[in-house]
C-alpha cells in the first residue's frame, strides 16, 4: 500500500464518516483511495471533492461537530488556504474525532514551497503525529480519532512526499463501526465569541501538558538505547528509515530517540541529552526539532542538524546524505554523462492550454510581453518553451488578483490565466473585486473540466464557470466562449484582441476538455 | 537475497506496470517489497523514476542509497544514465535501446549508445522492435522485464504469475501477448 493507501483504510477501518479535500500533490491519492473502495461505498463515507481546502476543513469541522468522524486532506500549501478553520478548530475543540492529514513535499517536486506542517501543528498548539512508515500511517489515521476525541482538539498527521508515495505490506486493525453521531453536550462549544474564546484558548493551553504527557508514553515516541554514547540520535517520521538503513540488521549503536509524535517528548529527549556527548537531529522539511533543542543561546550543547550543516539546509533527504552525517565514507558512485539533456514535464500533444497559449502570445504581439499572470495547474507549464507565455504562479488564484493590482499600477491591460478547478477554487472572489471596480483585467479561464495536474478529479465549477461569472458581475457581452482547438486559432486570437482592447473586466472562457480524461473515458467505454 | 533496482522511462511508458509486476512476482517469492514511486507534475512527458527494493528481510529506507543499486532497469536508453550515480560497481543496466525523442536537445544517438561503454555489466535490447514483431508495441516494458529476468534472482514462473496477477482485470488475450512480450524478452537478452 502506498503510505497515502495507508492513511485512507486506516481511518476508513478507524470508524470515518467522510473525507473532505482539494486535490494536491502528495495528497490526492488519500481521498481517492475512499472514493475507490467497497467498504466506504457500502458505508457512504462521504469523499466527494471539496472547492478548495478551507471548504474542506470547515466541513471536516461540521461533520465532528454532528458527532462523527472525518478527516480533511490536503498538501502543505494547502493548509494555507484552509489555516483559519484549522487554527480555530483547535480552540472550539471537536465532538466527534477529527484528522487533519497533511502531505509536505520538501524538495518541491511538485510544489511553490517546502514549508513545514510540523509548525502549524505547534501553532495551532494541537499533536500532530508523523509516521516513519506505512505501518504507523495506517496505525495513527486508525487509532487518530480516539486520541482526537479523547482531547478534544483536532489532531494532525503530516506525512512527506517519500512517504505518500512509497509502498509497503501493511497489517489492517479490526474494522470499528463509525460513530452513531450526538450534538456537541455544550451548545456553545463552537462559538468563538471573544469572551467564550478566551476561556476556550485557556483549556487549550492547559491541555499542553497532556499533549506531552501522551507523547512520553506514545507507542510513536521510542527511546532505543544504543552502546556508543559519542552521539545521540534523533529521527523523526521517515528520518528514522533512512538512519538504520545505514546498520545491518537496523541495530545503531547510538542512542536514538526515534519521533512519531509532537509536542516532543521531553523526559526522553532530556535523558538523551544527560547520556549523550552530543545530539545529531534527523528530520525531513525544516529543522524545527534542531532549532527548539538550540534554543536562542545555544546552551553550551552540541546539537547538529540542517542548521550547522551537518545535512543540507534545505531539500528532501535521503538515505546517502543521511550516511554521510553519520560518518559514513561515501560509496563509489559513476557519473551522470554530461551528455543528457533534461526533460522537464510539458503541455501534452492536443492538450487545449497549447491552443490558448498560441492564440494569446499572438494577440500580444503588439500590446507587448511581461503582462500575463498565471496561476497553478498544468497550464503553468506555459512558463517553459516553446510558449514562454506567462509570467507569474504563485498561489492558487493569484493571477486574477495579481492582474487586478498590476492594472491599479496601470499596467493596462493585465491578463490572468487560470484554470477551471482554480478559479472556483480561489479566482472567484478575486474576479468579484476586479469587477466591483471594473479593472481593466482580461480572465482567461483556460477550462479543461478537470483538475488536471493532479490525474483528472473533478473540478467543482464543470459547466457553470459562464454563469458564476455572470453571477459575480461581469458583463454578459464581455463573457466570451471560445472553442481552443487549432483550427479555431484566428478566431481565438480576434475575439483576445477584442477583449484586451475593452476597459474593464472581460472574461474568456476557453473550453474544451482534458484529452486526458478524455482519454481515460474512452477506454473505460471500449472496456 | 536482496535486489535493489531503479526503474526509469518517460512519463506514459509504463514503469510503474514494470514496477507492479516485478513487485508481484517478488511477493509471490515471500520477498519483502518496497517501491517509492513518482506522482503528480513528473507524469507530463517528463523523466520518471521509481525505486523498488526487495529483501528476504525487512526493508528500512524508502529510497536506493547511492552506489549500491544492483540493476538499472530502463524502458529508455538516455533515462538508464541519468541514475548512474545509484548503481553499484558490479550491478547492471538493462536497458531498450529505442529513444524517446520528445525533446528537441535529445542526444545524438551513436554518441549516447557510446556512453554505455563505460559500464561493465550491460544488456541492450530494442524492446519497442520486439514488442512491434509480437503485434503488441505497448508492451516493451514487459519485454524489457524479460531481458532482466535472469538477473532478478526471482524464479521465471513468479514473473509470469506476476503479469497473470498485474493484468488479470484486462482479460486472457492482454494477458497473453504481455507473458509473450516477458519470454521474448528473456529470450533476446540470452541472445
Amino acid at each position: 500500500m502506498l503510505g497515502a493507501e495507508a492513511i485512507a483504510q486506516g481511518a476508513i477501518d478507524g470508524g470515518m464518516s467522510g473525507v473532505y479535500a482539494y486535490p494536491g500533490t502528495p495528497s490526492t491519492e488519500i481521498t481517492e483511495y475512499v472514493q475507490n473502495s467497497k467498504l466506504a461505498k457500502e458505508r457512504n463515507i462521504h469523499s466527494k471533492w471539496s472547492a478548495n481546502e478551507k471548504t474542506a476543513m470547515e466541513s471536516a469541522l461540521g461533520m465532528s461537530y454532528a458527532g462523527k468522524r472525518s478527516m480533511v486532506c490536503m498538501k502543505h500549501v494547502g493548509l494555507n488556504v484552509a489555516a483559519d478553520p484549522f487554527i480555530n478548530s483547535a480552540i472550539t475543540g471537536v465532538n466527534g474525532g477529527m484528522l487533519v492529514t497533511v502531505a509536505d513535499d520538501p524538495s518541491m517536486h511538485s510544489s511553490q514551497n517546502e514549508q513545514d506542517s510540523r509548525y502549524y501543528g505547534k501553532f495551532a498548539l494541537i499533536p500532530v503525529l508523523e509516521p516513519a512508515n506505512q505501518q504507523e500511517a495506517y496505525d495513527m489515521a486508525h487509532d487518530g480519532f480516539e486520541m482526537s476525541e479523547k482531547f478534544g482538539v483536532p489532531i494532525m498527521i503530516r506525512i512527506t512526499t517519500r512517504l505518500s508515495h512509497s509502498r509497503y505490506g501493511v497489517m489492517p486493525k479490526p474494522r470499528l463501526d463509525e460513530n452513531k453521531g450526538t450534538l456537541p453536550n455544550d451548545p456553545k462549544q463552537f462559538i468563538l465569541l471573544p469572551a467564550l474564546a478566551r476561556k476556550k484558548y485557556k483549556k487549550l493551553v492547559e491541555l499542553q501538558d497532556d499533549f506531552v504527557n501522551a507523547s512520553e508514553t506514545s507507542l510513536y515516541n521510542t527511546y532505543i538505547d544504543g552502546k556508543d554514547k559519542s552521539l545521540g540520535i534523533i529521527a523523526c517520521g521517515i528520518a528514522y528509515n533512512y538512519v538504520i538503513e545505514n546498520y545491518e540488521g537496523g541495530k545503531c549503536p547510538y542512542p536514538l530517540v526515534k519521533i512519531g509524535q509532537y509536542p516532543l517528548p521531553k523526559n526522553m529527549i532530556e535523558k538523551l541529552k544527560s547520556e549523550c556527548a552530543k545530539i545529531l537531529v534527523f528530520e525531513e522539511g525544516y529543522p524545527i526539532v534542531e532549532e527548539m533543542l538550540k534554543g536562542f543561546f545555544d546552551a553550551g550543547y552540541e546539537i547538529k542538524g540542517r542548521l550547522d550543516g551537518t545535512l543540507p539546509r534545505d531539500g528532501e533527504l535521503n538515505p546517502s546524505l543521511t550516511a554521510k552525517a553519520l560518518g559514513f565514507e561515501a560509496k563509489e558512485e559513476m557519473p551522470v554523462p554530461s551528455m543528457l539533456a533534461n526533460r522537464p514535464p510539458m503541455l501534452c500533444t492536443g492538450c487545449s492550454h497549447r491552443d490558448v497559449y498560441d492564440a494569446l502570445n499572438e494577440a500580444m504581439k503588439e500590446i507587448g510581453d511581461k503582462r500575463v499572470f498565471s496561476d497553478i495547474g498544468c497550464y503553468t507549464l506555459g512558463a517553459l518553451p516553446p510558449f514562454n507565455a506567462i509570467n507569474s504562479c504563485v498561489d492558487m488564484g493569484a493571477s486574477i488578483t495579481m492582474a487586478k493590482g498590476a492594472a491599479d499600477a496601470g499596467l493596462v491591460p493585465s491578463v490572468a490565466v487560470i484554470g477551471d478547478s482554480t478559479f472556483t477554487h480561489s479566482g472567484i472572489t478575486g474576479l468579484l473585486d476586479a469587477v466591483n471596480e471594473k479593472s481593466p483585467i482580461t480572465v482567461i479561464i483556460s477550462d479543461n473540466s478537470t483538475t488536471a495536474m493532479t490525474g483528472g478529479q473533478d473540478s467543482t465549477g464543470t459547466g457553470k464557470l459562464d454563469k458564476i461569472c455572470l453571477g459575480v458581475g461581469v458583463e454578459p457581452e464581455h463573457i466570451r466562449i471560445l472553442n481552443p482547438v487549432p483550427k479555431m486559432h484566428d478566431e481565438m486570437v480576434k475575439v483576445l484582441k477584442e477583449e484586451l482592447a475593452y476597459n474593464g473586466v472581460s472574461v474568456v472562457i476557453a473550453e474544451r476538455e482534458c484529452i486526458q480524461t478524455l482519454g481515460k473515458k474512452k477506454k473505460h467505454k471500449a472496456e | 537475497m536482496k535486489k535493489d533496482i531503479i526503474l526509469s522511462g518517460v512519463g506514459g511508458q509504463g514503469i510503474l506496470s514494470v514496477a507492479a509486476v516485478i513487485g508481484m512476482a517478488a511477493l509471490e517469492s515471500n520477498l519483502f517489497v518496497k517501491q517509492a514511486e513518482v506522482h503528480g507534475m513528473s507524469q507530463r512527458g517528463g523523466a520518471v523514476q521509481s525505486h523498488l527494493r526487495i529483501s528476504s528481510e525487512e526493508i528500512a529506507s524508502d529510497l536506493i542509497p547511492n552506489g549500491s543499486a544492483d540493476m538499472i532497469l530502463s524502458v529508455e536508453p538516455m533515462e538508464a544514465l541519468r541514475y548512474l550515480p545509484f548503481l553499484s560497481k558490479d550491478g547492471w543496466v538493462i536497458t531498450n535501446t529505442t529513444p524517446y525523442v520528445n525533446i528537441p536537445d535529445y542526444p545524438e544517438m551513436d554518441e549516447l549508445m557510446k556512453q554505455y561503454d563505460a559500464i561493465p555489466n550491460v544488456i541492450k535490447v530494442n524492446a519497442d522492435e520486439i514488442a512491434k514483431q509480437l503485434g503488441s508495441p505497448r508492451s516493451s516494458n514487459i519485454v524489457i522485464i524479460g531481458a532482466a529476468a535472469p538477473h532478478l534472482d526471482i524464479p521465471f514462473e513468479n514473473l509470469e504469475n506476476g503479469i497473470r496477477k498485474i493484468f488479470g482485470r484486462k482479460g486472457d488475450k492482454i494477458i497473453d501477448k504481455n507473458l509473450e512480450a516477458l519470454r521474448a524478452g528473456r529470450d533476446a537478452a540470452q541472445n
